[in-house]
């Protein structure tokens, strides 16, 4: 059996206190954080649907908008697991100690880490939702199979919490997340289908694309928002899955060099 | 049984050792003190007895069991004051003790049972509903100090807990450690104040370099270790005067900057040559804890 650093991480209901101590931070500022995940993303949906929509013709036999709302979706649960574990998971784990409190108690590093995990993804669930609702009350999709992307959205925030959690467990301070933003999430914007089908790009950055966890996540939520099944679901869940697992496991054995030896 | 015994504990981060074979164990009820100079590995120490980091070689019991392989179970009947306020900022006084139940698997209700009896030991009667960015550094302190109680420990490790704080928060934070002995709990202090030392540890060990150099009561220490009178000399011409008589009077002495520090064992013939000597100020005092760490771990500063 594999032991030490690069043993799998145990993963247990011990999480559930800690995800419960997130909860109750939140619930205390949860006007501005609702406000936020409602008005932000709806803002660049309506302005750049409308205002960009005005200007473009159909995009793959879509108004606009109705392209964009399924990036929207995609882009805004990305940001949201993004933001949560690394800069209020950094808070968290650095600055106000709070891991260091948590661990003094009889729960361990693995116990945190997975409750960030589902904690941020829980966070970006909430972005996510909080974005299809505005499109199904404005009629930019009628479809009962957008009902599915309930069921993609906390797959995409589990994706992008692990991938960011790996960022967090080699910061030093916030002004390392920079890198991460203008190397990684930015060039996934532009690249995996939130904007504009990536079928736009020149054939490298398009097999190049291919490669990129957003990609799956738009391939899953844009069909089901236009009432198509999805090509291919199961390898789209599967990558997605994928880059989750390994992602969460790159991370726990980060954290343990980190806080363990 | 001890409620921690500790043998032969070896770390190193890196090349670099930290602790190089530290033994020690401690009886239910006691007091026991970890002392020594920053660098020396009592934070060390603390985290390998939690279980929070592997030891390279060496042996650990925590409440009868083994850690770092049971030290989840363990840590169930431990509470813990670190050396930095990690409270929870934004919860108030009363959230701060319920979450932290919760991570002791301990249901609302019990924790809200008993909140009121741990803020009234803590001093913080009233303030269940304060913001602890309202609280003095002193309550921050005793409210970590309530926090570690949450789960009625059998042991508690305290990581230097009156470091920073006004001498009125500090005696409040030792009439306190003294009350949880009276009750029969076991604590693990870390701390640089050889006072505190003296008056709370049963027994107290001495480490510097990763190493365990001196053990015993404070009391045995004073006297297994360090003649017992002190004079402590200064003045304009401090130096020649030990020169002329300290060397030969006193059985020891360290000359720190403008002070000579006489230790001896009869210091009567030194202090009549005091007498003499009105440009010299001078201190007669018993030995303490303090001349024993100076005189074992050095007078050079450690950072």
């Amino acid at each position: 059996m594999i032991s030490g650093r690069y043993a799998p991480p145990s993963l247990s209901r011990r999480f559930m206190p800690v995800w419960r101590r997130n909860l109750l931070v939140w619930r205390k500022l949860a006007v501005p954080s609702i406000l936020g995940n409602f008005a932000d993303p709806l803002i660049y949906m309506l302005g750049l649907g409308y205002g960009l929509g005005a200007l473009v013709p159909d995009v793959s036999g879509v108004p606009y908008i109705t392209f964009l709302a399924a990036g929207t979706v995609c882009f805004s649960t990305m940001n949201s697991a993004t933001f949560e574990a690394l800069y209020s998971g950094f808070s968290r784990m650095q600055v106000q100690r709070t891991w260091e409190a948590i661990m003094n108690a009889p729960l361990t590093l693995d116990d945190v880490a997975l409750a960030e995990l589902i904690w941020a993804a829980t966070k970006s669930f909430l972005s996510g939702l909080a974005i299809l609702i505005v499109i199904w009350v404005l009629g930019l999709s009628t479809s009962l199979l957008s009902l599915w992307i309930l069921a993609v959205v906390p797959l995409i925030g589990l994706t992008f919490a692990a991938l960011a959690l790996i960022v967090t467990a080699l910061a030093r301070s916030y002004d390392f997340f920079m890198y991460y933003f203008t190397l990684v999430v930015t060039p996934m914007a532009m690249l995996c289908g939130v904007f504009f089908p990536s079928t736009q790009l020149p054939a490298p950055l398009q097999t190049f694309a291919q490669l990129l966890p957003l990609s799956h996540a738009t391939a899953l939520v844009r069909p089901l928002m236009m009432g198509e099944i999805p090509a291919a679901p199961a390898t789209h869940v599967l990558v997605l899955l994928a880059y989750a697992l390994t992602g969460f496991y790159a991370a726990v054995i980060l954290f343990r060099r980190r806080f363990l030896e | 049984m001890a409620v921690l015994a500790v043998e032969g504990l070896h770390k190193s981060y890196g090349a670099t050792p930290v602790l190089r074979g530290v033994s020690f164990a401690i009886e239910r009820g006691e007091c026991y003190g970890l002392l020594g100079p920053n660098g020396a590995g009592k934070t060390t120490t603390l985290r390998l007895c939690l279980g929070l980091s592997q030891p390279d070689a060496g042996t650990l019991q925590l409440c009868g069991l083994p850690v770092p392989a049971m030290a989840r179970q363990a840590r169930t009947r431990v509470g813990v004051v670190p050396q930095m306020d990690n409270l929870d900022p934004d919860f108030t006084v009363e959230e701060n003790l319920r979450v932290y139940g919760r991570y002791f698997g301990l249901q609302d209700r019990v924790v809200r049972a008993r909140i009121p009896q741990l803020l009234d030991f803590a001093g913080l009667t009233g303030r269940a509903g304060a913001r602890i960015q309202e609280l003095s550094g002193g309550m921050k302190r005793r409210l970590t100090l309530a926090r570690s109680l949450v789960n009625d420990p059998e042991v508690i490790f305290m990581d230097e807990p009156t470091t920073g704080l006004d001498p009125q928060a500090r005696h409040l934070i030792w009439e306190r450690m003294k009350t949880l002995l009276a009750e029969g709990r076991t604590i693990l202090l870390t701390t640089h104040f050889m006072e505190e030392a003296e008056r709370l540890c049963s027994r107290l060990a001495i480490m510097d370099t990763g190493r365990v150099i001196a053990e015993g009561s404070p009391r045995q220490l004073v006297a297994q270790h360090i003649e017992p009178q002190v004079v402590e000399v200064y003045g304009d011409g401090v130096e020649n005067w030990t020169r002329a008589n300290a060397l030969q009077l006193a059985d020891r002495v360290e000359l720190a900057g403008e002070t000579a520090f006489c230790y001896a064992n009869d210091p009567a013939p030194l202090l009549a040559t005091l007498e003499a000597e009105p440009a010299l100020r001078y201190l007669h005092r018993h030995a303490n804890l303090e001349d024993v760490f100076l005189k074992l771990t050095g007078r050079d500063l450690r950072e």
